[in-house]
């Protein structure tokens, strides 16, 4: 202690992460309640992957090992990643996305602090045009009423690659909604008939609505809590439902309901959880707004006109690009110089 | 009621003030000898005017105010001059400062000195005694009083009175109101009076009942008018005086702007009540109230004489072990004093001793992780990751375009870093860098202009060598081309005259040519004017240039 100020308040990064991965926790219970524990799985080996890595990394690259992997930040990025991919899908998928989420896009940029792309969306990323195939296969939620698989038969897929006898893979998994709905809308059915389709529930997909939801009640955590600002998060799900919202009034035959978008996909972990990575977001108020009405509409175009079924990830990350220029153009006005005539 | 007016930003770091806020202010004991700096304030050093082993009386003047902006210092005691020289000061800077060492004769005789009211004064005599009663604002910037209650050519509305004390352990304004609440008035309304400032606003945060219901009995016993004490929330940096004024006020004072330009201006509550005293008692700056806190038995104000060496200052409060060091001030702006040695001077509100328990050790720094929670909190509505980037890359430009400047270095982003960075000492690097090339870019500029001017003259000085020579020689030529036609055509004693008086005329025409003819054929009273503006210009031109004294191998650079 050298110079002012003496006294700090006791808030350290590592604690911020893990009050981010706590809000995380009512989405994960409402997944392990409609999907199986296999996402259980997934997070262990992912949260494993990415410490590994971490302290790898730190290692190579001459950096202190021990309060770098105490940030929980690798944790995070794992948690974040295993969410966003299927959970039953072969171990070495969470494996090589959390491989590259942590050493490609973390610390070859410098680690911490200094990643320009969030690393969790660069992991999955990789893996959706890598391994599309692996993507595409979804656990059926129990509520539609599919054969289900019990967790030692979940840990014999992700380990082993075997079913049980008499069941395939397609048995027991299916493309998530917003993928049916797009290719269901390509073979020309209206979205009235599709949304009768059994997966489909009350706001979206049956099962991940819930999930959504829950991530939903993290997100009021951590806004509660001052965690994150209110701006990224409100903004790009005002900009999801407006530009959702203005297409399904323009043609409700064609184009799903806004609430039908919030609720599904990444939606709602992405507007909580993935834009409001500081590091790979903009810090300026308005720039904030900004960054999140870009990625609003960008998921929402992706979605409805693009090749893949969700676009949050690529909304993300090319949002992640032009937050250097969103900063410098948003800088706000200092003390005493927003008065009209007030001398630059 | 007032209006209120909200300030961005600020944090609520623990205010730890009730350990020495609940008991009454105290004399500090007669220490052992008084090392007095003579360099207390803002501007020149005030000039040592008594010698080694001269006996001086209290309140007698040791140091004279040197130049406008400069202030007097005085012995706060009687006793002798034991030593004159350097010694380590309580200054963050932790250089060596000119002091006078005074041994206590124990009687603590005081000089002659003469109250008066200040209504009988002039103002320009109020000025004069606050400086050389050595004034000076003890809210920490120790800025000569004398030089704020200029009107000037502003009309000043407001005088806010800064009674908030907003950095946390600090009480000695706390306890100065609530005991000496009727004098630091009547120094207000001096203030006032000699600024033409309409009303007098105290703002005090609401931590602090008892010192506001203090300060608003004494407006009413007082019966002062246009004078109002106001609660204001707590939060730090609330008694900044950019963001007090703007929470009272309204008004939004601009980095580099001065306050009065708006109309208002600010002294803390503790010099209004120097002020009082050094005109109404005549009593000069020989003392101020100090809050002993931190790792003592008994947290205390004391009134404590200027040059009390720290080390008998806390023994009195009873220090307890463990102490590491002292920080002066509070602990969000506060600095380690080099020594315990150091006497308290005018800026000491507070002393803190230091232990491991009160202040552990920060966290290790991890990176910036531009979460902006420091953005939240500064009142000076900068972004301060963005300032840390540039401060770190050496892109000083950059920081001074994202107003590097602005930064009142108030520690509130340092206080909630979540990853411990020591922001602010990342600010006070910039800004010190900043200023170290802009020193070497005049001096570099200064130097450029005299090499370029050399360089300028002595190619005049050629082309006018160079031009005469021509001249000479076309002279000479055109002379032996006309003796050549001469002796052509005769060769005889009257061509001879002819030649020598062709040879004077043009003597004469170039002496014509080259003479300014309105110089020339002067009177004698015309020729003593001219002596007398050159004169002149020579000593503006001195006084412009005094380094062409210095340096007399290069002309400086003129018009």
């Amino acid at each position: 202690m050298f110079t002012s100020p003496y006294i700090t308040k006791p808030v350290s990064v590592s604690e911020i992460m893990l009050k981010v991965m706590l809000a995380l926790l009512p989405g994960i219970g409402f997944y392990v309640w409609y999907y199986g524990p296999a996402i259980l799985v997934s997070i262990t080996l992912a949260s494993v992957t990415a410490l590994a890595t971490e302290a790898a990394m730190l290692k190579l690259r001459d950096r202190p090992v021990a309060p770098f992997l105490k940030d929980n930040s690798a944790l995070l990025t794992a948690w974040l990643l295993a969410l966003s991919i299927p959970p039953l899908a072969p171990w070495w998928l969470v494996v090589v996305g959390t491989l590259f989420a942590i050493s490609i896009s973390k610390h070859l940029y410098g680690g911490l602090g200094n990643n320009p792309f969030n690393p969790a969306m660069i992991g999955y990323a990789v893996l959706i045009i890598s391994f599309p195939v692996q993507m595409t296969h979804w656990l059926t939620p129990h509520p539609v009423g599919h054969p289900e698989l019990s967790f030692i038969e979940q840990l014999g897929y992700i380990f082993s690659g075997v079913l049980p006898r008499g069941l395939t893979l397609d048995a027991v998994t299916m493309a998530t909604p917003l993928d049916t709905l797009k290719t269901q809308l390509h073979l020309g059915l209206s979205v009235g008939e599709i949304r009768d389709m059994p997966i489909y529930g009350r706001l979206a997909g049956k099962g991940s609505e819930m999930v959504a939801t829950g991530f939903a009640i993290g997100g009021l955590y951590l806004l509660w809590n001052r965690i994150i600002s209110w701006h990224l998060p409100i903004v790009y799900l005002g900009t999801l439902y407006a530009t959702a919202g203005l297409f399904h009034v323009i043609d409700p035959a064609h184009y799903v309901t806004p609430l039908f978008h919030l609720f599904s996909g990444a939606a709602m972990i992405g507007a909580f959880f993935i834009l409001t990575d500081p590091v790979t977001s903009p810090t300026t108020p308005r720039g904030k707004i900004i960054f999140a009405a870009g990625a609003g509409i960008l998921t929402y175009l992706i979605r409805a006109f693009g090749g893949f079924p969700d676009g949050m990830a690529f909304a993300t990350l090319l949002m992640n690009i032009c937050v250097p220029l969103i900063d410098a153009y948003t800088q706000p006005k200092v003390f005493g110089k927003k008065a009209k005539g007030a001398q630059k | 009621m007032r209006q209120l007016h909200r300030f961005h930003g600020g944090v609520h770091p623990p205010t730890n003030k009730t350990q020495s806020s609940e008991t009454p202010i105290i004399a500090s004991a007669m220490p052992s000898k008084l090392v007095i700096p003579l360099h207390q304030h803002v501007g020149n050093i005030a000039r040592p005017v008594v010698s080694v082993g001269e006996h001086v009386l209290k309140g007698q003047v040791i140091g004279k105010a040197d130049g406008r902006l400069s202030s007097a210092v005085h012995a706060s005691t009687s006793g002798t001059i034991a030593t004159i020289g350097y010694s380590k000061v309580a200054h963050p800077s932790g250089m060596d400062d000119l002091c006078v060492t005074l041994i206590p004769d124990g009687k603590d005789e005081w000089v002659a000195n003469l109250g008066a009211d200040y209504r009988e004064l002039s103002h320009t005599d109020i000025r004069h005694r606050l400086r050389d009663a050595g004034v000076v604002g003890l809210g920490g910037a120790v800025f000569p009083s004398d030089m704020k209650l200029y009107g000037g050519k502003h009309q000043i509305k407001t005088l806010v009175l800064n009674g908030a004390e907003c950095e946390p352990y600090i009480t000695c304004d706390d306890r100065l109101m609530r005991e000496r609440a009727a004098e630091i008035l009547l120094g207000a309304e001096m203030m006032r009076d000699l600024l033409h400032a309409e009303e007098v606003v105290v703002g005090i945060e609401d931590n602090k009942p008892e010192a506001l219901a203090a300060m608003q009995q004494a407006i009413v016993d007082g019966k002062h008018a246009r004078m109002e004490a106001v609660a204001v929330p707590t939060v730090y940096p609330g008694g900044g005086a950019k963001q007090l004024i703007r929470v009272l006020t309204g008004i939004e004072v601009a980095a580099g702007v001065r306050s009065t330009e708006m109309g208002v201006q600010c002294f803390n509550v503790a010099t209004a009540y120097s002020a009082y005293r050094a005109i109404s008692y005549g009593e000069p700056m020989l003392s101020r109230v100090v809050t002993v806190t931190g790792n003592v038995e008994r947290p205390q104000n004391y009134e404590v004489l200027l040059g009390t060496p720290v080390a008998e200052l806390v023994a009195q409060a009873g220090l307890k072990s463990g102490t590491q060091g002292y920080i002066m001030g509070g602990p969000m702006m506060g600095f380690l004093l080099p020594s315990d040695q150091v006497g308290v001077v005018k800026a000491t509100n507070c002393i803190i001793a230091t232990a491991p328990t009160l202040f552990p050790a920060p966290a290790p720094t991890m990176p910036c992780i531009r979460c902006t929670r420091c953005a939240e909190v500064c009142p000076a509505e900068l972004q301060p990751q963005e300032l840390h980037w540039f401060a770190k890359a050496r892109e000083f430009g950059k920081a001074q375009d994202y107003h590097l400047f602005d930064c009142i270095e108030c520690g509130a982003c340092s206080y909630v870093c979540p990853s411990n960075i020591p922001l602010v000492q990342y600010y006070r690097y910039a800004k010190s860098e900043i200023w170290a090339r802009e020193r070497d870019k005049t001096a570099a500029d200064t130097a450029r202009q005299r090499h370029e001017y050399r360089q300028f003259r002595l190619e005049r000085e050629k082309q006018e060598k160079a031009e005469k020579l021509a001249q000479k020689e076309r002279a000479a030529l055109l002379a032996k081309q006309q003796a050549d036609a001469a002796a052509a055509t005769a060769n005889t004693d009257e061509d001879a005259q002819a030649r020598i008086q062709a040879a004077m005329a043009r003597v004469q025409a170039q002496h014509d040519a080259t003479q300014p003819r309105n110089t020339a054929n002067l009177t004698p009273e015309q020729q003593a004017k001219i002596d007398e503006i050159e004169a002149r210009r020579a000593h503006i031109q001195e006084l412009a240039h005094p380094e062409a004294d210095l340096d007399k191998h290069h002309e400086p650079p003129k018009e």
